[in-house]
């Protein structure tokens, strides 16, 4: 049996083969669907958790690799929605059609938890995996700013 | 039941016409037996044979002449601007355990994976843009290739990344030449003293 913690919460899962993509094992076994599906081969980030604090694209691991790890989701971001990265996507009216938000919101943590200032080069190299079809990149990019600075001790 | 196979047509879906031409060109050939003769060649035919492996593009594109990873047959710059990073493991959100795992996915335009986890050559290890006697005194200078003659050995004999590119998965031409006849190769260049080849014009990089 496989056991996934996710959100600090430990997760058995009895009838999942170990090959399963974590991204099927949220939303179909475990309910959470806040992280989204785009296109089930690592290019487009909609479906980005955090394994270990580090982005990663669930739709193409397998719960087998993920064993023993912290798993993350935007569920698991913040208690009441108050993570910097969640306070300034809504002083800054990020999302548009917000499907790929959630994926957004979880590379913006992931990029200011390993570079506290980061620079526009910083963020469009830690960001450009993330595809937003509504382009609200520089929206994105003015946040990212926001809650770095709102981080910062 | 393999997940990732029932699933396959219905990821793939909008991605299948951008890689289709791509992936229609790319057929995997059928394994050649090593020869026998590679103790007999000289150690600048060994060369050559190393050379020819080392520019395809399963070694080549992860040993780039600049800061981003190379991809597909034709060498391009990695797509959603992947960069190099401190450890040769990309940067911040786009790490290249991110999407590369343990191993091969199946399916076309998947992202590969290995057990030791994927990830770029040091910077100066660079074989993109290199003539024969340049490649050949990258190899030999630990300052360039991080490596010793034994190192090196070991390294093309049995690294996972290595190996990888004589079985990259769905959709990736395997290097064409037997991993036995480069490794054989490799020692045989390296047992004659790892001469370099003269000096060519310069390429076109």
């Amino acid at each position: 049996m496989i056991v996934l913690k996710i959100n600090g919460k430990a997760h058995e899962l009895a009838d999942v083969d170990a090959d399963t993509p974590l991204l099927w094992v949220l939303r179909d076994e475990l309910g959470l669907t806040g992280t989204k599906y785009g296109c089930g081969m690592a290019q487009c980030g909609a479906c980005t958790v955090h394994a270990d604090g580090q982005a990663v694209r669930s739709c193409v691991k397998p719960v087998g690799d993920l064993v023993g790890k912290e798993i993350t989701t935007i569920e698991g971001l913040s208690a009441d929605g108050d993570h910097p990265v969640q306070r300034a996507w809504k002083k800054f009216g990020v999302p548009q059609c917000g499907y790929c938000q959630a994926g957004q919101i979880m590379s913006a943590a992931a990029l200011i938890e390993s570079v506290p200032v980061p620079t526009d080069d910083d963020i469009d190299a830690g960001m450009a995996g993330n595809l937003c079809r509504c382009g609200t990149y520089v929206r994105i990019r003015a946040a990212i700013h926001a809650a770095a600075q709102d981080a910062r001790p | 039941m393999n997940f990732f196979r029932r699933h396959l047509r219905f990821c793939a879906l909008g991605f299948f016409m951008l890689f289709a031409v791509s992936a229609l060109v790319q057929c995997r050939p059928e394994a050649e037996a090593a020869p026998d003769g590679a103790a007999a060649m000289t150690a600048l035919e060994s060369f050559e044979v190393v050379y020819g492996v080392l520019q395809h593009p399963r070694c080549m594109n992860c040993h780039p002449g600049g800061d981003r990873p190379l991809q597909h047959d034709d060498h391009q710059p990695h797509a959603m601007n992947v960069q190099r990073g401190p450890d040769d493991r990309g940067r911040f959100a786009m790490r290249c355990d991110a999407c590369h795992g343990t191993g091969n996915l199946p399916g076309a335009n998947m992202p590969p994976g290995v057990s030791t986890g994927w990830h770029l050559a040091p910077r100066e290890m660079v074989f993109e843009g290199l003539s024969r006697h340049e490649l050949a005194k990258m190899l030999m200078d630990p300052e360039r290739s991080h490596m010793s003659s034994d190192e090196l050995i070991e390294h093309v004999t049995s690294d996972p990344l290595v190996l990888w590119g004589w079985d990259p998965g769905d959709g990736r031409e395997p290097v064409p030449t037997p991993h036995a006849e480069f490794a054989a190769a490799f020692r045989t260049w390296i047992a004659a003293g790892a001469p370099a080849p003269p000096e060519e014009e310069a390429q076109v990089r």
